[in-house]
């Protein structure tokens, strides 16, 4: 690993200072950072630890559900708070990596987490999300771990979180502040789609912390689910995964939530399929429906065609898992 | 790395030159450490570095690179001099010589680094050491009270809960913490919450039945 200059600054403050200087960048839990610095895919010259900021509370809001962007994912995931007004985020979170992982990984690291595309870990292979304009090797390699959806010609990576999945379908505000002050920014929206620019993984200026995220109070606790599909049971990344949530009164669904992971470079919110539930009986075929209408656009590559099947299959069954049918 | 000196580099006077604190990918000094790592049977690790640090640019670059680290390993305070890129696991396997914890893969992905921080499991590997300052860490060599083994230990003995024994000190870490969460109230369950340590001798059912049995023996973990 390239040797770095290891900074603590004591403020929040003095972190967005010190976070302007170019080579320069942000460690919370580390489990992507130090493996990314140990295979060479990124050297920064300084290191800026945020762990001693304030910035670990979980708490209950007006409107909602305030998280601190340096809660660590374990937490989180068994907090009675978030168990009791989002289970379906709790569900995601347990979802991935590993419990000593999830010991170390914060909410806003997840977020800032990059792809797991072999060809970006594989510094001799062309990458231009690594290496601008070097090229694409999962385009006609490898590619089946890879996007279906809203990829480029310069890229077809996947963003990895499931953390991320569950926040975008319940609608969480990411809040980021800088020198300019604090801002929201949409979970559905904080990532970006590669199109020329695949180098940049999110809208987080470069000037900008992440400091917590907000989830408004929905009606969605009691039918709510996580379904991860993955080449092993547990400790592996999505092919498919899909996060639902319903409101059901009387057999009837008055509100629906999806998002999937594993299939674009950003948590793959289902707009279209969700509007097509509202006002249908809870039912195979209305879910079945969705998922159809989920999948339009959808793109393969050579290796990752059995994702056009599996994600509609993973939508359907979430759906019925949330719908307590299964 | 006490707070008062925040906003500054740790180790770097406030206000001196920008020093690059970056040793050459080719210096002798890099090049010997990692050759001794290679061959520790023949060389002294130490002593290949520290013949490498004799030269003088080196020295002084060595002056700028290390970072003051007290942390209580095994319920002794250790005060150490480190890299900022030393990992907890290097610095537990290279400067202290406590070699139960394993490097498997070194990137997060097996669980063979499994050691405990202020008693939480984590990946030695992902954790730079001076990220854990002031912290209390536990490994595989502070679970026994001297001959008395640990129960996790005398149960993995118990059921053979390995074969190679390479993945055991993570195994073992990570099934004291699978308890004390209160993760190992069926066998799915603990097969889940242990899933991030690896076991390519396929021990998993040996494994499940010393975590169980130490679960329902109830002693103290």
């Amino acid at each position: 690993m390239k040797q770095f200059q290891y900074l603590r600054p004591a403020t929040q403050q003095n972190v967005l200072e010190a976070i302007t200087k170019p080579g320069t960048k942000i460690i919370a839990g580390g489990t992507n950072l130090v493996d990314l610095m140990k295979r060479g895919v990124t050297a920064p010259d300084k290191l800026v630890d945020i762990n001693h900021l304030p910035l670990k509370s979980i708490t209950a809001t007006k409107t909602g559900l305030h998280i601190g962007a340096l809660a660590l994912n374990s937490v989180v995931s068994e907090n009675n708070l978030v168990l009791a007004k989002q289970p379906l985020l709790a569900m995601a979170l347990k979802a991935g990596a590993s419990p000593q992982l999830r010991n170390m990984a914060t909410v806003g690291g997840n977020m800032m987490q990059r792809t797991r595309c072999s060809y970006f870990y594989d510094t001799t292979m062309p990458c231009n999300k690594r290496a601008p304009g070097t090229g694409c090797g999962a385009m006609e390699g490898y590619n089946r771990m890879h996007a279906i959806f809203g990829a480029s010609a310069q890229c077809i990576a996947v963003q990895p979180s499931d953390m991320c999945v569950g926040l975008a379908a319940l609608d969480a505000m990411i809040i980021v502040t800088g020198k300019k002050g604090e801002r929201r920014i949409p979970m559905t929206e904080f990532h970006r789609l590669p199109g020329d620019h695949p180098e940049l993984d999110n809208h987080l200026g470069k000037d900008e912390l992440i400091i917590g995220v907000d989830i408004p109070d929905n009606n969605f606790s009691k039918n709510s689910y996580y379904l991860k599909v993955r080449d092993r049971q547990s400790y592996a990344f999505a092919l498919v995964s899909v996060a639902a949530a319903l409101d059901i009164s009387g057999g009837v669904i008055k509100q629906a939530r999806l998002a999937m992971g594993g299939v674009a470079h950003k948590p793959w919110r289902l707009f279209e399929a969700e509007k097509s539930l509202i006002g249908k009986p809870v039912s195979d075929d209305s879910f079945k429906q969705a998922a159809q209408i989920a999948m339009q656009g959808a793109k393969a590559y050579q290796y990752n065609a059995f994702k056009l099947r599996l994600a509609p299959a993973t939508i359907t069954e979430a759906l019925k898992h949330a719908a307590g049918m299964v | 790395m006490e707070d008062k000196n925040a906003g500054l580099v740790h180790g770097v006077p406030c206000g001196g030159p920008e020093i690059e604190q970056e040793p050459k990918d080719n210096s002798r000094r890099t090049f010997l450490k990692q050759s001794a790592l290679i061959t520790t049977v023949a060389l002294t690790p130490g002593i290949a570095a520290k013949a490498a640090d004799m030269h003088l640019d080196e020295k002084i670059a060595g002056a700028f690179e290390k970072l003051s680290l007290k942390i209580e390993v095994n319920g002794k305070a250790m005060s150490l001099m480190v890299e900022p890129r030393s990992t907890l696991l290097d610095i537990l396997r290279e400067q202290l010589d406590l070699t139960g914890t394993k490097k498997g893969c070194d990137y997060g992905q097996c669980g063979a680094c499994t050691v405990h921080v202020d008693g939480h499991r984590v990946n030695s590997c992902l954790t730079l050491g001076v990220m854990v300052n002031g912290k209390k860490v536990t490994t595989i060599e502070g679970l026994a009270k001297g001959e008395v083994l640990h129960p996790m230990q005398e149960a993995f003995l118990k059921y053979d809960g390995f074969q190679c024994g390479y993945c055991t000190p993570g195994q073992i870490m990570s099934a004291v913490a699978c308890i004390r969460e209160g993760h190992a109230n069926s066998e799915m369950e603990i097969r889940e919450y242990m899933s991030g340590n690896i076991c390519r001798c396929g021990a998993y059912p040996n494994i499940v039945n010393a975590i169980q049995d130490v679960k329902e023996g109830g002693q103290a973990v």
